[in-house]
């Protein structure tokens, strides 16, 4: 992470502007960083040309692990280390593990999904959230533009997004 | 936007009627086979063994009832799991399905139908289906007398009745579960084409009430009318998820045709509301509910192979353990389940009608399969199996019952165009 990396925000006052001001900065080549909104928008991951989230996948190989887990354990214990027979049923009796193996798959799967959003958000206990403006929590929407990330001046950019209608330009370095 | 309505073609009409002709000489070809004794089963030691329990010797005329009732209940079910999903539509206010709730509802054509099938199949074969509907089981005297089906007679011939003889009961339920259900039904088809005409939303309202009267009702009949169709055919074992358990398999084959349906009309060029998020919500929904039906499933069959009581056990003994129904069984919980749930576990999966054209048809054949295994092995017993007259008479049903939905649905347009949540539908996004 490079230690100064410089911003250009733009704050909008409400979610109509934002949302046409996104496709026409979007438009004149320029890269968002992220945007910042009070309440969700619809159809603003359409506008910012999101790519679809790849958390299902991670759910879905963690749900595959705990299901794994659970049947390793399951028949490690009771069919190889000891093998016992329980209610007359055989050393492996496959649907007696499926309640367990079911829950182990769900716990994994929900658990790994959080912390993969956690890992992947930053949103570690010790970590410093990169607050851009904290109007985002109330009333404006703020678009965010790293400067390093495009090739279009500061100037430039400044002036596309006063352009699209947003109500101040400011600039914050981290 | 412009009044669509359904066109059923005459081509359309002749390929359907050809379908169940072809259906009709598969299902006598197979009968030929089976009555000369050159079926792919070998009957007669089985025949002598039957007869020597102390039961009806095997005829296959008793194959033809089996399967006779496996049908009437089966798409008995869609028809009425079509007025249920119209039902929950108007009970939850939901919006996004405005485009799409006339396909459900011309489901509800077929309940007439399928009463009067019942009715008739079962006083000319309910004593093939059905082991209760023999009278010496209820008479001391007789060596067939049968203390604990003598302790339920009540509830399917009368409840104070000594002499059993035609069992009002259970028939006065069929009647009546049908009668309200075809009634309520109707009021809701009216009231639908009624807003056609007048608009406004006092119809919208109306629906409402009805829908939650009809879901009420809906609630105890269906489960009670699963007792009497299906569990009944096993008097002796019980069940209190059986209730559940039809109603799942009903709910998600029904979920899996009304998206069949829409995807096809879709192709033909009908239902320009549907986009893609509608579709994703359909595929949602059967996603959802093949997993609740093996949630049911196995909620039921997990508790009997664990306790492992006798009385309760023998159903499963009949289905697992017996290697004439076991590859059913394995059949039934990969396509009904492992089908679906990997298939239609990605987002795009479900938004796609390509996937939806291969994945609906399975689970509504899966869940067939499912009252297939509810019914057969207790009517059958060792001579049931799955040949020319299981596929000649599916074939001729769903023929018939694609005939009167889409007769039905080429009755009005497709499309509600003054339903209040209509601009809803149109601009659904998820």
């Amino acid at each position: 992470m490079s230690s100064d990396s410089k911003y250009i925000l733009g704050v909008y006052d409400n979610e109509v502007t934002l949302l046409n001001a996104v496709k026409a900065v979007r438009k004149g080549g320029v890269k968002i960083h992220e945007v910042f909104t009070p309440f969700p928008v619809h159809g603003l991951d359409i506008a910012l040309g999101y790519r679809m989230s790849r958390l299902p996948i991670a759910a879905f190989l963690f749900g595959l692990l705990g299901t794994s887990l659970a049947l390793t354990m399951q028949i490690g214990m009771m069919t190889v280390d000891w093998p016992m027979i329980i209610g007359g049923k055989d050393y492996l009796p496959l649907p007696s593990f499926i309640p367990v193996t079911f829950e182990l798959t769900v716990l994994l799967a929900s658990f790994g999904m959080v912390g993969t959003f956690f890992v992947v958000s930053n949103l570690k206990p010790w970590g410093k959230p990169k607050i851009f403006d904290i109007r985002s929590t109330d009333d404006k929407h703020i678009m965010a533009i790293d400067l390093s990330k495009n090739k279009l001046s500061e100037a430039d950019i400044k002036k596309s997004l006063k352009d699209s209608g947003a109500s101040e330009v400011n600039e914050k370095v981290f | 936007m412009t009044e669509e309505r359904y066109e059923f073609t005459s081509t359309a009409k002749k390929r359907l009627i050809i379908t169940l002709v072809v259906g009709l000489a598969v299902l006598a070809l197979g009968i030929v086979m089976m009555s000369s004794g050159g079926g792919h089963d070998a009957h007669g030691a089985e025949t002598a063994e039957a007869a020597e329990g102390g039961h009806h010797a095997f005829n296959w005329m008793q194959r033809i009832w089996a399967n006779l009732w496996i049908n009437n209940v089966f798409f008995g079910g869609l028809a009425l799991i079509g007025v249920f999903f119209v039902a929950i539509q108007y009970a939850a206010q939901a919006g996004w399905s405005a485009g799409i709730v006339r396909i459900p509802l011309a489901f509800g054509g077929w309940l007439p139908i399928a009463f009067v099938l019942m009715l008739v199949t079962y006083f000319l074969g309910g004593h093939d289906i059905f082991h209760w509907a023999h009278h010496d089981l209820y008479d001391p005297a007789s060596p067939d007398f049968d203390p604990i089906l003598d302790g339920k007679k009540g509830f399917f011939y009368w409840p104070m009745s000594e002499h059993p003889s035609v069992p009002v009961f259970w028939l006065f339920r069929l009647v009546f579960f049908f009668g309200v259900w075809y009634f309520i039904f109707t009021k809701i088809r009216s009231l639908m084409f009624q807003e056609d005409e007048m608009g406004g939303d006092s119809y919208w309202f109306r629906l409402r009430k009805l829908s939650a009267i009809f879901l009420v009702f809906f609630a105890f009949s269906s489960s009670i009318a699963a007792w009497d169709w299906v569990m009944s055919i096993d008097p002796h074992w019980f069940s209190t998820m059986m209730g559940w358990y039809a109603f799942a398999s009903w709910w998600v084959s029904g979920l899996a045709l009304i998206t069949f349906v829409v995807v096809l009309l879709k192709d033909k060029g009908y239902l320009k509301i549907v986009d893609a998020n509608h579709l994703h919500d359909l595929g949602k929904f059967v996603f959802a509910f093949s997993i609740f039906w093996t949630y049911i499933w196995f909620s039921q069959f997990f508790l009997i192979y664990y306790s492992n009581i006798p009385e309760e056990s023998i159903y499963f003994v009949e289905r697992w353990k017996s290697g004439h129904y076991a590859p059913f069984f394995y059949f039934n919980l990969a396509i009904n389940f492992f089908f679906p749930f990997l298939v239609l576990m990605t987002r795009d999966s479900k938004r796609h009608s390509r996937i939806l054209k291969i994945v609906c048809p399975a689970v509504v054949f899966g869940h067939w399969m499912d009252f297939y295994l509810m019914v057969t092995p207790g009517t059958l017993k060792d001579n049931g199996g799955f040949g020319l007259v299981e596929v000649g008479m599916l074939t001729v049903f769903v023929a018939a019952f694609l005939y009167v939905v889409l007769s039905n649905l080429s009755k009005a347009p497709l499309v509600g165009k003054n339903h209040p949540m209509l601009q809803e539908s149109l601009h659904h996004h998820i």
